[in-house]
């Protein structure tokens, strides 16, 4: 499992946590049923609070991301693939939004921001 | 389980008071507690250690009272304290030999193997070591009789980085096991943002809160904005300001529910520790901190 925690991100670490791992799910790199690393160890490894992690695995488990096994610790969960695309697709959307103010403030019209996205979409480096 | 428990503790000088602790820490968690100097974190960790005599209230470690069991308490603890109650005249290893006598569960394998794990000379003079090295003396010293609590005060002050790194490691280590915990005291706060689960943060005497490492970021914002905007703080409950011609920077409480509209415009920032203390404390920064409240 790879996490990463920048330190001064205006990120939560937990959300952080939270998001990587759910990242590797939807991308198949974490397999179903295959054991998360307990939160003591990942605490330790990341060297952040161990209540920190605790809130990312409590965070993911009610998400249906993961289960836990009482006395053994954290499994990834039989994911629905659809369901989870779907959630993806409202967090792009809630970026656009934010896109969108940043363009009304900016007084750019939609035709220009469309022109934009069709030209940085195409663009090679994203 | 809890392994700390400070009850209504009270400590009355003539020119200071620690008016009214009360926290606990669970086994297995890490406790910052943090203030300025001259707050009272060593009063307190002193207290806790029966090092001096508390005025009224309570202090219970692993379910016993620390004067009434003030042995079997101390047997339980292992500490990193300011001043050192080591014997100079000595080496390492008669130290441990001589001092480590009185724990019940000493260990002098134990205390050589984490000498050398910190490379420090058993043969070595007490006298001679330097300030960190002397840290992590006291720190295998402590490991050596298998505490329950650990007590550190000030434990990286005055020490560098590369330091205060290893030695949050060698903490994040012992917390594996879920049976130690840690009272750590420090105004570096850096420290602490990190590896604590929990915050006392203490000023003048008296507790300013004692919570959840993740209760206390998700309940603290800072919010920054222009001056033009400042009329948008007037519904946020703030309890620290700072304000100039240009802009202004409050720390504000219950961050989590406002409204995107209240917030058009303004910068959240999710405070570090030490952002939170210098807010909360400094009574005077530019000119003016108003309290709402």
């Amino acid at each position: 499992m790879d996490v990463v925690i920048i330190n001064n991100s205006q990120v939560p670490i937990y959300e952080q946590i939270i998001n990587q791992i759910k990242l590797q799910i939807i991308e198949g790199k974490m397999h179903v049923n295959s054991q998360l690393p307990s939160i003591r160890q990942l605490a330790k490894d990341l060297q952040i609070s161990v209540i920190t992690t605790k809130r990312a695995y409590e965070e993911l488990e009610r998400e249906g991301m993961i289960y836990s096994m009482i006395g053994k610790g954290f499994y990834v969960s039989d994911q629905n693939v659809e369901i989870l695309k779907e959630r993806q697709i409202q967090l792009i959307e809630k970026a656009m939004i934010d896109i969108i103010r940043e363009c009304k403030k900016a007084g750019l019209t939609v035709d220009k921001a469309v022109d934009m996205l069709e030209i940085l979409y195409e663009g090679e480096n994203v | 389980m809890k392994m700390l428990e400070v009850n209504n503790l009270c400590k009355k000088y003539k020119k200071f008071a620690l008016k009214d602790i009360n926290f606990s820490i669970e086994e297995g968690y890490v406790m910052g507690l943090i203030g300025k100097n001259g707050a009272g974190k060593t009063t307190l960790i002193k207290t806790i250690m029966n090092q001096i005599l508390k005025t009224s209230g309570e202090v219970i470690v692993n379910g016993w009272d620390n004067v009434t069991y003030e042995k079997k308490v101390k047997d339980m603890i292992g500490f990193v304290l300011v001043d050192f109650p080591y014997l100079s005249g000595t080496t390492l290893l008669n130290n441990g030999l001589l001092l480590g006598s009185y724990y019940s569960e000493w260990n002098q394998e134990v205390f050589i193997e984490y000498l050398q794990r910190f490379k420090l000379n058993p043969e070595k003079n007490y006298a001679e070591l330097s300030k960190g090295m002397k840290t992590k003396f006291q720190l295998a010293f402590a490991l050596a009789h298998n505490p329950k609590l650990l007590v550190l005060d000030e434990p990286t002050a005055g020490l560098d980085p590369i330091f205060r790194r290893e030695f949050i490691d060698i903490l994040c280590d012992l917390i594996r096991d879920e049976k130690k915990s840690i009272l750590f005291s420090t105004h570096i706060t850096s420290d602490l943002d990190k590896i604590a689960d929990y915050i006392t943060f203490i000023d003048k005497g008296e507790i300013i809160f004692s919570d959840s490492k993740e209760n206390i970021q998700d309940k603290y914002h800072i919010v920054k904005g222009p001056i033009s905007s400042f009329h948008q703080i007037s519904n946020m409950n703030y309890v620290g300001l700072k304000k100039n011609e240009t802009y202004f920077e409050a720390l504000i409480l219950d961050a989590n529910t406002l409204k995107e509209d209240d917030i058009l415009g303004l910068n959240m920032i999710i405070p570090k520790l030490e952002d939170i203390m210098l807010f909360m404390c400094n009574d005077n920064i530019n000119g003016g901190v108003s309290n709402n409240a």
